[in-house]
């Protein structure tokens, strides 16, 4: 196990090396697929000299990173190192989620045909390694830390919230969940999967009766936002003023900088009529947002699902998407493999996403250098992307839904006149 | 030794900016007492003026104002020059230059009392600076670009498009909200659009613009700056502008600009400066100086037939017949430093008045025709000036600055702006403020500024970088640049190109986006003693800038306004998009409000409709169901 682990790893930094060394990497820290005007490497740059100049990087329009992260590479020049060890650090995150899996299979009150459902011993030996490599070669993943984008940090902070969590540690669990809110405030919607799983872990039922419920309930939100506000005062007290709030969450949350990225903000909110345009601010904020309470109470018992429904539904709906963030809920695929069987349309959406990703740069320029397309081909292409992603997502969401009615219900079902039955949604 | 040099920079930008443009009391009198040895100037004209001049003065309100006869007439408190520079360029082009000058001796500002008596100053200027609390005011209106390399240095440079910036007396409070009125108020007096003049084009810069009159103000809250290169140029900015001239167009030296002449030329500008000033050398009272330049490049060599020759007449189609009967002094300069002995060129009529003047650095010599003596209009009562060509000139003193400008890269993603300064000088090395403001959807990386002279870095010494903010505040660059001698200095930065909104974009998107000129301000070495006295009588064209030393002269160039391309969106398609895009939303919401709400159920198909009827015939007949 620890000797292909490690060859994973030696492969993975020697192509960013040989990446970081090239020529390419210019070429690909510009791309407006990789990088956003929140976590450019360029923008921290021109943070990192605007605080040289004596100017607050938060009187500008350039920079969006949080305090916290400026003061970093202001003590940390070599970059390229940090994202490396992020890399790792966030393929030991994943390495840990095998732990669920055991957890599962403990639990044998399933009928006696869903055997083949559950995964054997051996299977489940392999996807931490599999996690590892489909986070460390992907390529989304390698673009991102070639583009030096501060996604891979955020991406880190992510990683370690969920490795606290699984390991059933509430401090740390509260802690990296509130920095990962602090770097961009969408991660707030983690929340609920990791008091579930926490609870979970503690065998503490989900029953609003139940003072245990609520003590812990309690305990854990008062860990979170007293871990938050020490963050943001840190952050104060580092910078002198509250600057920062309206520059980071505001700029996350009214979308002014429209720079094309591969999400539906840009063009959308583009196009939009003045009148209308809170209006469908808070429409498509409150989106990302929303899905949590349904999603809470449908998966309530499968809160690390529910922890990738969360990441997939922000890296989609988020206001400055990136391939990073697409590549974080990607790493979790593998830990579904027991899925594919009950997958509609995989072969349709892979193609689609891979069909987009090579159409991305080129119609991006056709637009912006060659000039014979317009905006609107670029749009298009995000367009499809997006509902890729979404059919992608939905797809496992179904397939999940459908494995756990199969574990109740049996594989085979029968209709009452025992012929072979077909499963709808009614 | 660059470190001692490093640490002498910021008491450089403090030497400089005090010398630049403050009128201190004791720096006038050390120069009042070296005024004797310099005479940098010198003006043989006639004193009998004063005496002619308030004999016309009386007469023209003896007739004009019978009516107000009732009124006890206000003290003559006011007076006005008028003056015409003609200046022949070595490109075969010819530079007219007029100026009119307006002194007021009041003071609006410090009295606290209301004028209600205007005489020769326009009331509608006059009103706007008593209501705005104005220090200072200097617009201009500008049609071309002004070619240093091939015209030398204007006497007044300006921008192409309009300039405005003012500065504020220091008891205003609100000098956002007085700008903003300002703008709007100056927009309906100049007929411009002034009023697109807001918070994203508005900067303070900090260094490059000092008062030009009196009062060392330092404190750049109370000044506003702002550019439209876009402003275009034409006959309704021009009528307004000569209504402020106390003749009009009726008489005097502006019935030479008729609008249909004056903007078939390469260049065009007309300016508006209003300042305090002092009435006398001494500086006791001070006055309100209000300068209207107007100046204009003809292309007469390439019109003409290759003929270098001109005349009033051919320019502007009308000649001289009288001055303006309110001028106390009309005067026409025809610059023949190049023609010491008439061998270039023949001026007819001749005069046998001649003027030197320190002019930018340079002693010129001037034949001077006033136009407010009876001979200078000969037989005919007409001037009509004629100058004929007849060897080559030699080539142009190259002027000591020039600047240009350009966008370099490809694509509609990001550029970098280069700014080339040269300088001219042989051997002097010397500082130049250069500032740029630019609209913030340039994003501009202020880590990717690099200055290089001769290859190698060129630290600035002072920068002074205010960041934009979106839709709200423009990009601020300012700094101070030592240009080696004999040299040309690189300043590049780069920036991106933002997508805007559909409706933030011109009427004509894919033209580009106008950026104003970089203003490069500078002390710049002379080869003459500049004259140091500010209030001693001089043509008004040697006296607009304020010289504190005798060794260097101010000067201001204007790099080239940029065209950007921005990317743009589909303006024809934002009800498409709006659908599309809420149609994907709406795609991710169904299937995970369809997965989220139903369940699981085995499908129990429902018989075929045969089988059904057949079933419910059997039902009626009372036989078993099949």
């Amino acid at each position: 196990m620890a000797a292909p682990l490690t060859l994973v790893l030696i492969l993975s930094v020697t192509i960013r090396a040989v990446l970081f060394r090239s020529s390419l990497a210019e070429l690909i820290s510009e791309r407006v697929e990789v990088v956003s005007p929140l976590n450019a490497w360029k923008r921290v740059v021109e943070g990192l000299a605007l605080l040289d100049l004596g100017v607050s990087p938060y009187s500008g329009d350039v920079f969006h990173e949080t305090p916290l992260v400026i003061y970093l590479f202001h003590f940390v020049v070599d970059y390229a190192e940090i994202v490396f060890m992020v890399s790792t650090f966030e393929f030991s995150g994943k390495y840990n989620l095998f732990i669920k899996q055991k957890y599962a299979l403990e639990a044998d009150r399933y009928p006696h045909d869903c055997l083949e459902l559950m995964r054997s011993p051996k299977e489940m030996h392999y996807i931490p390694l599999k996690v590892a490599m489909f986070y460390l070669l992907n390529p989304f993943t390698i673009l991102s830390c070639v583009a030096k984008s501060t996604c891979g940090l955020n991406n880190a902070v992510m990683a370690l919230f969920i490795l606290s969590t699984l390991k059933g540690s509430a401090l740390l669990s509260a802690i990296f969940l509130a920095l990962a809110t602090y770097q961009s405030i969408y991660p707030l919607t983690l929340f609920a999967p990791g008091l579930l799983f926490l609870l979970q872990r503690l065998y503490i039922p989900v029953n609003p009766c139940r003072s245990r419920f609520w003590f812990f309930t309690v305990q854990y939100s008062v860990m979170f936002i007293g871990s938050l506000l020490v963050i943001v005062c840190l952050s104060f007290f580092l910078l002198g003023s509250w600057d920062f709030i309206p520059s980071v969450y505001g700029f996350i949350l009214s979308v002014p900088d429209l720079t094309p990225n591969i999400g539906l903000f840009w063009y959308f909110f583009a196009e939009m009529f003045e009148h209308f345009r809170f209006f469908f601010i808070c429409v498509f904020q409150i989106n990302v947002f929303f899905y949590t309470i349904p999603l809470s109470v449908k998966l309530k018992e499968h809160p690390v699902f529910l922890i990738f429904m969360q990441i997939a539904i922000i890296s989609i709906f988020k206001s400055y998407p990136t391939v990073g963030d697409i590549a974080l809920y990607m790493a979790f695929l593998p830990v579904w493999s027991h899925l594919y069987r009950f997958l509609r349309n995989i072969f349709l959406v892979s193609c689609v996403l891979l069909a987009c990703t090579a159409l991305f740069p080129v119609l991006w320029h056709l637009w912006i250098y060659a000039g014979s397309a317009n905006s609107n081909f670029y749009y298009a292409i995000t367009l499809l992307f997006n509902v890729g992603q979404i059919l992608l997502v939905s797809d496992y969401f179904y397939a999940y839904l459908r494995r756990e009615h199969h574990l109740s219900q049996g594989l085979y079902l029968r209709r009452k006149d025992g012929s072979e039955a077909t499963l709808v949604l009614k | 030794m660059a470190a001692l040099s490093r640490k002498w920079d910021p008491l450089f930008v403090l030497v400089l900016g005090s010398l630049v443009f403050s009128c201190k009391g004791d720096v006038l009198k050390t120069s009042n007492d070296r005024t004797e040895s310099i005479s940098a100037t010198k003006i043989e004209e006639s004193s009998p003026q004063a005496a002619d001049l308030g004999d016309l003065r009386q007469s023209d309100e003896a007739e004009s104002n019978e009516d107000r006869k009732a009124f006890t007439p206000p003290p003559p408190n006011d007076q006005f020059q008028e003056e015409m520079v003609i200046r022949p360029l070595y490109s075969g082009d010819i530079y007219a230059s007029f100026q009119f000058r307006t002194q007021w001796d009041t003071d609006f500002l410090h009295d606290g009392k209301k004028v209600s008596h205007y005489r020769l100053f326009p009331k509608s200027l006059g009103q706007v600076l008593s209501k705005f609390s104005v220090r200072e005011l200097h617009i201009s209106f500008t049609q071309g670009y002004w070619r240093t390399m091939q015209w030398g240095q204007p006497f007044i440079p300006s921008p192409p498009g309009a300039e405005l910036w003012v500065w504020f007396h220091h008891t205003v409070t609100d000098v956002d909200g007085n700008w903003k009125e300002l703008t709007n108020v100056l927009s309906g007096i100049f007929c411009a659009s002034l009023n697109f003049i807001d918070s994203t084009n508005t900067v303070e810069p900090s260094a490059s613009f000092k008062p030009l009159g009196l009062g060392n103000a330092t404190d750049h809250r109370f000044l506003r700056y702002a550019t439209l290169p876009r402003e275009i140029v034409c006959t309704e900015n021009l009528t307004p502008w000569k209504k402020l001239l106390p003749c009009g167009s009726k008489a005097g030296l502006a019935v030479l600009m008729k609008s249909e002449k004056l903007f078939h030329s390469s260049f065009h500008s007309q300016a508006v400066h209003i300042r305090p000033v002092c009435k006398d050398w001494q500086c006791t009272s001070t006055a309100w100086e209000l300068r209207q330049t107007l100046n204009v490049v003809f292309d007469l060599y390439t019109s003409g037939q290759g003929k270098k020759e001109w005349s009033l007449f051919k320019m502007f189609s009308r000649t001289l017949t009288e001055a303006c009967p309110l001028a106390s002094s009309s005067k026409i300069y025809v610059d023949v430093t190049d023609n010491p002995g008439g061998e270039l060129f023949d001026l007819s009529p001749s005069s046998p008045l001649i003027s030197t003047a320190v002019v930018l650095g340079d002693r010129r010599t001037y034949s001077v025709y006033d136009l407010t003596k009876k001979e200078t209009f000969g037989q005919l009562r007409s001037l009509n000036l004629l100058l004929r060509w007849k060897g080559e000139s030699d080539d142009m003193l190259r002027p000591p600055l020039h600047a240009e400008r350009y966008v370099s890269g490809f694509g509609l993603q990001k550029g970098e702006i280069h700014t080339c300064l040269y300088n001219s000088h042989p051997y002097r090395a010397y500082p130049v403020l250069l500032l740029d403001s630019l609209p913030w959807y340039l994003r501009l990386y202020v880590h990717t500024l690099t200055v290089t002279s001769k290859t190698r870095e060129n630290k600035p010494s002072y920068i002074h970088y205010q960041p934009s903010k979106d839709r709200l505040r423009p990009h601020l660059l300012e700094m101070l640049v030592q240009l080696p001698p004999h040299s040309v200095t690189e300043v590049t930065v780069q920036f991106e190109r933002a997508l805007l909104k559909w409706t933030e974009y011109t009427p004509d998107p894919n033209h580009g986006f106008y950026i104003g000129s970089s203003v490069i301000s500078a002390l710049v070495p002379s080869i003459v003693a500049m004259d140091t006295n500010s209030t001693r009588d001089r043509p008004l064209f040697s006296s607009f800038f304020p010289t504190k030393e005798e060794s260097s002269y101010f000067m201001r160039v204007y790099t080239e306004p940029l065209l950007v391309n921005l990317p743009t969106p589909d303006f024809s398609m934002p009800y498409n998009v709006i659908c599309l895009t809420c149609t994907v939303v709406a795609v991710g919401y169904g299937s995970f409000y369809n997965l989220l709400t139903r369940t699981f159920q085995v499908d129990e198909p429902s018989a075929p409709l045969a089988k059904r009827l057949a079933n419910i015939i059997r039902r009626l007949r009372g036989v078993p169901l099949l």
